[in-house]
């Protein structure tokens, strides 16, 4: 059996913040991550990140990854294990995890489970066929494997995601045919909408995927108009020829472990499906189990690094660890993230914490 | 309308054109965003004291076109690539701007490539003049591009070599 104070799960951009301040704080922690190397979703953003100096403002994801990790190895109190997946909360506060084929178990005082989201998938006739992707697939083939997923691909969604991964679809030489996007409005930051326009690449608002074709492998799709209603508008058909279909729709958390655990679980459509309940510290309704980053609702990254911040801190001050800045430490994370989400795009953010806190 | 197609319209536009004076005055950086949104390296990386403390760090950028130099170091900070520099003292017949490029090739210095507006219409051609890399930001390398002077506040973009 595994002890230490304080056990992370995931090591992206919150649970890397996480195990940095309880770190910091004194306490031994232990930062588990599925995957071969830390970072997350960020060592796929090769684009420049938005928000302020204490969240890496115009640095790209990939390089905060690396920031991140060398902090990480700055503490001798941090043990890093990678490719180390998480299998379950026992009653008696014991986690398991499945580790170079071995079965570890993990006794810690508080745990921060930092997993993140999954995506969403929407349904069309034919979604099934060969070179129809989700978004997230498409960014690990090209940016971490460096591998194409096709010469013409048609993004559904124009959210951050949708908007981001055509801009880097075609820096990587891929033409983007067009942006499909059900809403009327641009789902992302106009800023990334800008930069693909002038690109040459049309954004097709108000419309959505009527099917896709293609013999055993896609050949392209029908998209048609919708109405104020979000009903189809016959007539308005499309074909937009590609190789590629990405899918882009959202995200929704990981939050198996929590619901397995027994914490208390909420409906947040604005936080984008069941999130656990919790309180200003990160702390769910089990008090040895915190959350950070999307896991906690589906948000930005500059905000999860910040929830991180206050999750390792606080779940390390829970424990008895302290320094003499804690307070500050903690109002100012409080303060930085209050500020992230003040604004127009951090509405739908505050509307569903409403329901949440 | 921005929200619906991506490209911001003409009000927009002028809305962050700096006066003819200060135009007719040298270069001097457009900051073409347009959406509150929370970010401030463009302020963090004036060195003039030309782009304004952020009260809330949702607001839009304040920029004091007195101020500016023109000197681009907030193009390549600029997350959202969203800033230009425009100088119409650059010859007789032709016009500066400055932009940012994040694809490759990165184009040769005294070549022409196609110029394009905010919809990615070709406009004209442009002869790239320099490519700067700002220091800390490297791999945004802003290019300097010589435009007929009418097209200046239109190009925003440039195609490199091939046909599309």
């Amino acid at each position: 059996m595994l002890k230490t104070d304080i056990a992370i799960i995931g090591a992206g951009p919150a649970g890397l913040n996480a195990a940095i301040s309880a770190a910091s704080m004194g306490a031994g922690v232990l930062l588990l991550d599925r995957d071969e190397f830390v970072g997350g979703q960020l060592i796929k953003q090769t684009h420049k990140f938005f928000g302020s100096r204490e969240q890496h403002a115009s640095t790209r994801g990939i390089d905060i990854a690396g920031l991140l990790h060398e902090k990480v190895k700055e503490y001798k109190n941090i043990e890093l294990r990678l490719g180390a997946t998480v299998l379950g909360y026992y009653p008696d506060g014991v986690i398991t995890a499945e580790y170079q084929g071995r079965l570890l178990k993990i006794k810690a005082q508080r745990y921060i489970v930092a997993t993140g989201a999954a995506e969403k998938s929407l349904p069309f006739p034919n979604n099934d066929l060969p070179g129809i992707y989700g978004a997230g697939a498409v960014q690990t083939l090209t940016n971490v494997y460096g591998v194409l997923p096709g010469q013409r691909v048609l993004m559904v969604g124009s959210g951050n995601i949708g908007l981001i991964v055509s801009y880097q679809l075609m820096q990587a030489g891929v033409e983007v045919a067009g942006i499909v996007e059900a809403a009327p409005n641009i789902g992302g930051y106009l800023v990334h909408a800008a930069k693909i326009r002038r690109a040459g690449v049309p954004v097709f608002t108000s419309h959505t995927i009527k099917e896709a074709y293609g013999d055993s492998v896609v050949q392209g799709a029908v998209i048609w108009q919708l109405d104020e209603k979000w009903q189809p508008v016959p007539g308005t058909e499309k074909d937009i020829k590609a190789d590629v279909i990405c899918v882009a729709v959202g995200l929704t958390p990981l939050t198996e472990l929590l619901w397995q655990a027994g914490c208390k679980m909420k409906f947040v459509s604005q936080l984008g499906g069941h999130v656990p309940v919790r309180d200003e510290n990160m702390m769910t309704t089990m008090p040895d189990i915190y959350v950070a980053g999307d896991v906690s609702g589906v948000e930005e990254a500059s905000a999860a690094m910040v929830e991180g911040k206050i999750a390792g801190l606080c779940a390390a001050a829970s424990i008895g660890c302290s320094t003499g800045e804690f307070d500050e430490l903690r109002s100012r994370a409080l303060s930085q993230l209050a500020e992230l989400r003040s604004g127009p795009a951090g509405e739908k953010i505050r509307s569903g914490l409403k329901l949440l806190v | 309308m921005l929200i619906k197609t991506g490209v911001p319209t003409e009000g927009d536009i002028q809305r962050v054109t700096p006066s003819p004076e200060r135009m007719a005055g040298g270069p001097v950086a457009v900051i073409e965003c347009f959406q509150k949104i929370p970010c401030n390296p463009c302020y963090l990386s004036c060195k003039q004291g030309a782009i304004e403390e952020f009260k809330d760090i949702n607001d839009l950028p304040g920029i004091d076109h007195g101020k500016c130099t023109g000197c681009g170091i907030c193009i390549a900070n600029c997350p959202g690539l969203a800033i230009f520099v425009v100088d119409y003292t650059y010859s007789d017949n032709e016009g500066l701007v400055k932009i940012p490029y994040e694809y490759l090739p990165v184009p040769e210095v005294n070549s022409r490539v196609a110029a394009l507006n905010r919809e990615g219409q070709e406009i004209g051609t442009a002869r790239v003049v320099k490519v700067q890399r700002i220091k800390g930001q490297e791999r945004t390398p802003v290019i300097w591009l010589a435009v007929p002077r009418d097209l200046v506040m239109s190009v925003r973009n440039i195609r490199v070599g091939g046909q599309q």
